[in-house]
């Protein structure tokens, strides 16, 4: 069975179809890239697979998990820059939402973050106040967050704009990383070529239709020559 | 040390300080999340409503608390409806306003514009009977542990809203808990620093102390230690010096965060 099956998925905003009839399956430890021009409706699926209040019809299936265990990493903004917190405090709050019964962070969580941690490349940034860190840095963080908050699937939104290009780099490795060891990835991404690259699966969304299908058979379509001719 | 003692062996005096602790505790640690939110003028809107409607209680003779605490806090409600966002700081300022002029209509037109009512604007922490200590010390304690107990999910639903959603925090209920205690600070702290005053004392600490400290914790127990010690002193000045008590505070407030300002210009 997949872990996430999206059917007949159709948005509308004001008389306005977003999309229509969208159907795709991620299965365990894929790597799904979503590409679209502005406008396609690319934030608003990762609304409605995030369970935000979106009107829609069709059918989303969360298998083996909630949709409140999937590690979001958010667009980044810059509205966080003059929040004090610590690399730690903002790792451990992934946790938050998942303490039902005990309000403060069990030690078996903070042995996780500890872990998490290492594996993002950020335990000696730990006492380091957030706001000071690079953006490369932060991101790495909120990624840490988000796999404190996920189990199986992480859904990232454009987890590299406006990073330089050693640090989009250095992001996308660690993404790959977590990838080969079997967590689920979802990103949505304006980066056509690295998608590719990446060989996973691609969901091509546009005003006229859709594509869904494997990276390789994704370069033969008429959505990638369109998006490739432009550039 | 010895004027400390001489200062606290009044037994009114004693009460004050029990009480004002207490209150300038709550007052720190709401006004961190208040500041970082976005909210800061919340304290200042809903200080006008209490003043407004502990004028009315007064022309009707009941006790204010009992009428000021639920009305405040429908009105924090209402200036933070709409997925705990503010509608825009007009709503705060109309709001506000409109209670200032009510209140102030109906005192002209009842009691008089009398000690009371002054006392409602400008603290008369020295005036509190024992009942109200009692009240007010129970409430600010809830506060306080309120506080501590969700402390963590404050935080998450403080530093990333949407992301705390996602996760499944019940970011609207942290909203609202937010609201209701804060309406409850603001009317106990408005006996004790008066309404013109009381939301100085909730933003002043939090903004002292973000100017040095870098992570969340410490930027609340600094709050806290600011907001006791700016407390304190400013008594000990309007002890020594006859000023009025609330407004000593403020300006001890003031005072802190200007040296903080500085320290942290250093230090950036």
């Amino acid at each position: 069975m997949s872990l996430l099956e999206v059917k007949n998925l159709t948005v509308s905003f004001e008389g306005r179809t977003v999309f229509k009839d969208l159907s795709f399956n991620v299965e365990k430890g894929d790597y799904l890239c979503i590409l679209g021009e502005n406008g396609s409706g690319k934030t608003t699926l990762m609304r409605c697979i995030l369970g935000y209040p979106v009107k829609h019809e069709g059918i989303i299936n969360y298998n083996g998990f909630s949709r409140r265990e999937i590690g979001w990493l958010p667009q980044r903004s810059e509205s966080k820059t003059d929040f004090p917190a610590s690399v730690g405090e903002v790792v451990m709050s992934g946790f938050a939402g998942r303490n039902r019964t005990g309000l403060f962070y069990s030690s078996a969580q903070k042995r996780q973050a500890r872990a998490n941690m290492e594996l993002m490349e950020i335990s000696e940034l730990k006492n380091r106040s957030f706001k000071e860190l690079s953006g490369g840095q932060q991101q790495r963080v909120l990624l840490c967050r988000a796999l404190c908050a996920a189990d199986s699937i992480l859904l990232l939104d454009e987890p590299v704009t406006g990073l330089d290009a050693a640090a989009q780099n250095e992001l996308y490795e660690l993404i790959k990383k977590l990838n080969k060891s079997g967590m689920t990835v979802i990103m949505i991404t304006h980066d056509v070529a690295r998608s590719v690259k990446v060989g996973g699966k691609v969901l091509h969304m546009s005003d006229d239709g859709y594509y869904f299908g494997t990276a390789e058979d994704y370069v033969n379509t008429d959505f990638y020559k369109n998006i490739s001719e432009v550039r | 040390m010895e004027m400390l003692q001489t200062v606290f062996s009044y037994s009114f005096a004693a009460r004050a300080l029990i009480v004002g602790v207490l209150v300038s505790l709550c007052a720190a640690l709401l006004g961190v999340s208040l500041v970082l939110k976005r909210y800061s003028m919340l304290g200042d809107g809903l200080s006008h409503v209490a003043f407004g409607s502990a004028a009315i209680a007064l022309a009707l003779g009941v006790a204010p608390l009992k009428i000021s605490i639920p009305v405040v806090i429908i009105a924090a409600f209402l200036m933070l409806r709409t997925g705990g966002k503010i509608k825009g700081d007009a709503a705060t300022a109309i709001v506000s306003s409109s209670a200032l002029a009510i209140g102030v209509i109906v005192a002209t037109m009842t009691t008089g514009m009398n000690t009371d009512i002054s006392n409602y604007m400008f603290g008369s922490i020295l005036a509190m009977s024992r009942e109200d200590v009692f009240i007010t010390s129970a409430a600010a304690s809830v506060i306080i542990i309120i506080y501590i107990v969700f402390y963590n999910k404050i935080f998450a639903s403080t530093f990333d809203e949407g992301f705390a959603l996602a996760t499944g925090v019940h970011v609207e209920l942290y909203n609202s808990l937010l609201a209701v205690l804060t309406a409850v600070v603001v009317v106990i702290g408005m006996r004790m620093m008066g309404a013109l005053l009381i939301s100085s004392v909730m933003i002043f600490p939090a903004l002292s102390a973000m100017r040095v400290c870098r992570h969340y914790k410490g930027v609340i127990m600094m709050s806290a230690l600011i907001s006791v010690a700016a407390f304190i002193v400013g008594m000990l000045l309007s002890f020594l010096y006859d000023m009025p008590a609330g407004a000593s505070v403020v300006v001890v407030n003031l005072v802190i965060f200007l040296i903080f300002s500085a320290i942290g210009k250093k230090n950036a």
